[in-house]
């Protein structure tokens, strides 16, 4: 697959190109600028050497117009990739809406992942080209990063918190996945692949791999065994809610009990699972028990997927998905 | 004009200086001299810059090949972490302000000493002890954190000597806080009748600069490195999430201090080059005032800039954006000053001598190493190359090709006045080249592993990078050798060296009036200046300098 | 360069080699040219130096301050063991050591030289007293379980109220403890004040480690008028 001698990565996502194109002037002009510094160094050491001991240099000159040229002009050049290198940012870290959400956990020293259908992995990734992928990550133990670089994308996954990055896959192939950031005796290691394949070679993949609950089906059977629905009863349910309605809960504002707001984001989700009393909903008190080391970081992926999914249709339906097991006690 | 051109090298007046006043070991240890306790850092500083060294060439050795066959992960780990405190908290922090620095601030202001004589000498044992813990800790196991402690990895999960280590750099610390003390005090209130803040030469100026960062940054990590400690040892959970604390805010306070620090490494040598160029081409540097306020500004928004080590630490994206945008600003004021450096040459009168020879070697490099860093600075680009090799080469040209070459630069050039005597300039001019093409060798095959994707602190790596590796190593073992003829030449010229002359070079500037080596306190009598930095025209030296012309 | 007649007339300590010829105040030291000149580069040293101490404290005021932002309710909860009483006291304590330090300094401007070491023993005391009365507190933590670590009872909080309020103790005792720290210093520095006005080294035209001792002991009194109301004080009203 790859030659020994190598000196440009593969470029196999749809924002290779972009970020290679920027690379690539911010090349030129540094090539451009160096090689002007050391041709002017060359010139003046050799035209204006010392020919006799006693010598001394011709007195200064001003030049203010030149030191304002040379200050503006590297600062438009400046300012110009800027505005170039930051609207390439926001494109490698807003994933379109229609992206396929897998999700990573980083431990020494392995990678973990779960596609949305559930399928589990270690070290390698199956990704079908030509789909936006958005991955969900964090870690159990210290900070790792996610790293493709055919891809020209990382992230990194940081213990109690929630980040994400995005590619869409553009040529099938085995591509690098490295851990970019150090995690200790091992962190050589922590590296594995990405296989991307075309779409109906990884529906095949996806078939012959073991079946597996949805994360959804998988967070709604979790729910109803950690007996989050006693409390967080849904809508329909005739007796008085205890706690919060989670159905359309994800991505709005929340206000708190001490008076602020939050997001309900990924992180906002997780906090509350794991430290209920920190962030108390208004008009709710705080009876919440813990579930700090109760769950696992892919069972509160599973929990917050299912929570995400009661967003737009019923569980029941987020339930049928996957194997329908546990579903009914959610809204009956 | 120059009153130190009546002592004649002979005449017994000239040979009563600060190196023969008193020869025992009390005399030195308990000195108050600046000049000497310029000698003491030289000295340990060298020591551990030897040790990294050290520590770099068993990386590379490891590096030669894909597999992890020379040392084990743990101890390559372990190597890589303690090359990374040695050569930043012990070599690079200290080299040219705690030597050159502490040697020159009192010379070329024309003042006795620094104004807190005492306070210098504690400085350099603080430095010497927080190197006692470092290499306590080196001996008994080192430590695998990397120089950045990153948390929660330093505080729960890391194996080694943490907590020694982490002592040993909040120490020596407080030594850069006090020698930052002593500059701006002694710039702003010992300075010679005459010599006005806009005659000082630039080397006073990014000292000044430099140790302005030295008392704002340096106190903000040693506080963040006590709380690792103490995290460490008593589990207060402040950077650990389980604990509810956050690893993240750990890097906004070790970057607060540490890219300033990347400062204090350069300001310095930005400064000694100055003094190169003017000297070498006899010409006042271009556009002074401006270079004078560049090093200002440089540690203003050196301050402003830290998040860009974070752009994809999950901070967020608008902060990144501001981050970036402040980091381009920051560049501009180092680009004025290579710009000016060059302007300077022109019409001048350039000399070839070695620390010429490593001026131009700074500009070239330290040029590639800015465009770099500007590079990583743009959002889009940093997110592929961040923690790659690319950074290890960025900022190897910053620090190695940028400061060791300055500061060699101007060991070359200071020796004669720190000694009195001069090294051979044919093995310097031999060290200066292989230097030069060992260090390129070496860093410039990194930016292209970088951009290819291998991740930096890897100990085995994919096969593809393998070619790219073995020049890397070549190269480094080139550099060594680079390294190690100065200190044997240095280290000659000491005793058996030709005498230099009071002003060999034929510079202006108070350093070169006083003999070679300077009385105790420096002057004969105060100086008055009554001219601006580098002005030739009015000073004409009167001695023939004749440079190691006369050498060769 | 420089005119050697003029270099003469200009360097008021002459030339090394004369040294002392020139008679100066005993406490002037070789590299300084005037005592005025020894006072203003240790006055700008101290306040730089102070400036260090800032920033030292800041990065702890802005990790306690990211902290009590994230949780805000738990640390107005913890905050609540603090016997407020007792830091109110040695707030007091302090003041009033800052106003003894300063009588000490003035005795010196007036020559009153036994006021000098009665003003310093005072400040000696009243620094003490804060240091046992801060003992006293630690000792009280101590016995209710509230030192982070083994001896920490996690049980008199709601079991996701520990972690926060532990942390809470963890920034108290770290806060309180460097500053501390800080005080001890002091007194060592005053100790040796005491010793020296009593060998009637200072009066008026010679104060300067007074002065110097001043600043330094106003600024770890600076430091606790900021640390009261944030660690005892702040959401006290909400109990």
């Amino acid at each position: 697959m790859r030659s020994e001698l190598q000196f440009f990565p593969d470029s196999a996502s749809s924002m290779a190109g972009q970020v290679d194109a920027l690379y690539l002037a911010w090349a030129a002009i540094s090539v451009f600028f160096s090689l002007l510094i050391a041709a002017l160094l060359v010139f003046f050491f050799v035209k204006y050497r010392r020919r006799h001991e006693d010598e001394i240099g011709l007195e200064e000159k001003e030049a203010p117009l030149l030191e304002i040229v040379w200050s503006v002009i590297p600062l438009i050049i400046c300012l110009v990739m800027f505005v170039w290198g930051t609207r390439v940012f926001f494109d490698l870290y807003r994933p379109p809406s229609d992206a396929q959400e897998y999700f990573a956990v980083g431990k020494q020293w392995m990678w973990k992942f779960q596609h949305p259908e559930g399928v589990r992995e270690i070290n390698t990734l199956h990704v079908p080209v030509g789909q936006a992928i958005k991955v969900t990550m964090t870690s159990e133990d210290v900070i790792h990063s996610l790293y493709v670089p055919a891809f020209r994308t990382k992230q990194d996954a940081v213990p109690g918190r929630y980040t994400t990055l995005w590619f869409k896959a553009t040529k099938a192939g085995s591509y690098h996945l490295f851990c970019a950031e150090y995690c200790g005796t091992e962190h050589s290691r922590m590296i594995g692949q990405v296989i991307a394949m075309e779409p109906h070679e990884y529906e095949k993949w996806l078939a012959g791999s073991p079946a597996t609950k949805t994360p959804i089906a998988s967070g709604a059977q979790l729910f109803a065994t950690l007996a989050c629905d006693t409390c967080h009863r849904d809508a329909k349910d005739p007796r008085p809610a205890r706690a919060p309605q989670l159905a359309g809960l994800y991505g709005t504002e929340v206000a708190l009990a001490d008076g602020g707001t939050a997001k309900a984001d990924d992180t906002y989700l997780r906090e509350s699972i794991l430290n209920p009393a920190t962030k108390v909903v208004a008009g709710w008190q705080p009876i919440m028990p813990t579930f700090q080391g109760q769950v696992s970081e892919e069972q509160l992926a599973a929990l917050l997927a299912y929570i995400k999914s009661l967003e737009g249709h019923s569980p029941k339906q987020a339930a049928a998905d996957g194997n329908g097991a546990a579903a009914d006690r959610g809204t009956l | 004009m120059s009153h130190a051109a009546v002592h004649d090298l002979n005449a017994p007046s000239a040979s009563k200086n600060y190196l023969n006043n008193g020869y025992g070991l009390r005399s030195w240890l308990l000195t108050r001299d600046h000049k000497r306790i310029a000698l003491l850092y030289l000295f340990s500083v060298t020591g551990f810059f030897f040790i990294g060294g050290v520590m770099a060439l068993l990386m590379r050795l490891e590096l030669l090949t894909p597999e992890g066959d020379l040392l084990q992960a743990d101890t390559y780990n372990r190597v890589f972490s303690m090359h990374g405190i040695s050569m930043v908290f012990f070599f690079l922090i200290p080299s040219i302000p705690a030597i050159l620095g502490n040697f020159l601030v009192p010379l070329m202001i024309g003042a006795k000493d620094l104004a807190f004589p005492r306070i210098n000498l504690l400085s350099w044992y603080l430095y010497v002890f927080g190197g006692a813990f470092t290499l306590w800790a080196m001996i008994h196991g080192g430590v695998d954190t990397g120089w950045t402690f990153y948390t929660p990895l330093s505080t729960e999960y890391a194996q080694g000597q943490v907590m020694m280590a982490a002592l040993g750099v909040f120490i020596a610390g407080f030594s850069s806080i006090l020698t930052g003390l002593n500059f701006v005090v002694t710039i702003h209130r010992m300075r010679a009748p005459g010599m006005t803040w806009f005659r000082l030469p630039l080397f006073i100026w990014s000292n000044y600069a430099t140790s302005l960062i030295m008392l704002l940054g340096t106190p903000v990590v040693a506080v963040t490195i006590l709380m690792v400690a103490a995290e460490r040892a008593l589990h207060l959970g402040l950077f650990d999430p389980r604990l509810g604390g956050d690893p993240v805010l750990f890097q906004h306070l070790f970057w607060f201090y540490s890219h300033p620090a990347v400062y204090i490494m350069v300001l310095p040598a930005m400064g000694v080059v100055s003094e190169l160029i003017a000297a070498f081409a006899r010409k006042p540097i271009f556009g002074y005032k401006i270079v004078a306020f560049a090093s200002i500004a440089i540690a203003v928004l050196g301050f402003l800039v830290w998040g860009h080590h974070m752009f994809v630490s999950g901070q967020s994206i608008y902060a990144s954006t501001v981050f970036s945008l402040l980091t381009m600003l920051v560049a501009i004021p180092s680009a004025v000053k290579v710009f000016n450096w060059t302007a300077t040459l022109y019409e001048g009168s350039v000399s070839w001598d070695t620390p010429m020879l490593y001026a131009l070697g700074f500009i070239g490099l330290f040029t590639i190493g800015g465009l770099t860093g500007v590079m990583l600075g743009t959002l889009g680009i940093d997110v592929h190359l961040h923690d790659t090799y690319f950074i290890v080469a960025h900022f190897h040209y910053v620090m190695v090709g940028g400061t060791i070459m300055a500061y060699l630069g101007g060991l070359h050039y200071w020796w004669p006045k720190i000694t009195g005597r001069i090294y051979r300039p044919f093995w310097a001019k031999v060290s200066a080249m292989l230097v030069f093409v060992g260090f390129n060798l070496t860093f410039f095959p990194q930016f292209i592993l970088g951009y290819m994707g291998m991740p930096r602190r890897y100990w085995s790596y994919a096969p593809e990078f393998q070619v790219l590796n073995v020049l890397s190593t070549a190269g480094a073992s080139i550099l060594g050798i680079g390294y190690l003829l100065p200190a044997i030449y240095f280290a000659w010229s000491m005793r058996y060296g030709e005498k230099a002359g009071d002003n060999p070079w034929g510079a202006v500037g108070l350093e070169w009036q006083t003999s070679s080596p300077p009385p105790t306190f420096n002057f004969h009598e105060t100086p008055i200046v009554t001219h601006d930095a580098y002005d030739y025209h009015d000073q004409r030296p009167t001695t023939a300098a004749k440079g190691e012309a006369a050498l060769v | 360069m420089s005119n050697p007649a003029l270099g003469a007339a200009g360097g008021a300590a002459g030339t090394a080699a004369a040294g002392h010829a020139v008679a100066h105040h005993p406490d002037l030291q070789h590299h300084f040219d005037t005592l005025e000149q020894q006072k203003d580069s240790s006055s700008l040293g101290m306040w730089m130096f102070l400036v260090t101490e800032v920033l030292f404290f800041g990065g702890l005021f802005a990790t306690y301050v990211l902290y009590r932002l994230r949780f805000p309710g738990v640390f107005a909860e913890a905050s609540h063991h603090l016997n407020v009483p007792m830091g109110a006291i040695n707030t007091g304590v302090l003041i009033c050591s800052s106003l003894t330090m300063a009588l000490a300094i003035y005795a010196a401007q007036v020559n009153r030289k036994k006021a000098i070491v009665g003003w310093l023993l005072a400040t000696i005391v009243l620094g003490a007293t804060f240091l046992v009365v801060k003992a006293f507190e630690y000792k009280e933590k101590f016995t209710h379980h509230l030192v982070p670590g083994p001896n920490f009872d996690p049980s008199q909080f709601t079991p996701d109220h520990a972690r926060p309020a532990e942390m809470f103790f963890s920034l108290y005792f770290v806060m309180t403890g460097i500053h501390a720290l800080h005080m001890v210093i002091g007194i060592g520095l005053l100790a040796w004040l005491v010793v020296q006005s009593n060998k009637g080294r200072f009066d008026s035209t010679y104060y300067n480690p007074l002065e110097m001792t001043g600043l330094y002991w106003h600024f770890v009194d600076i430091v606790w008028i900021f640390l009261f109301p944030l660690l005892y004080l702040l959401g006290y009203h909400a109990r």
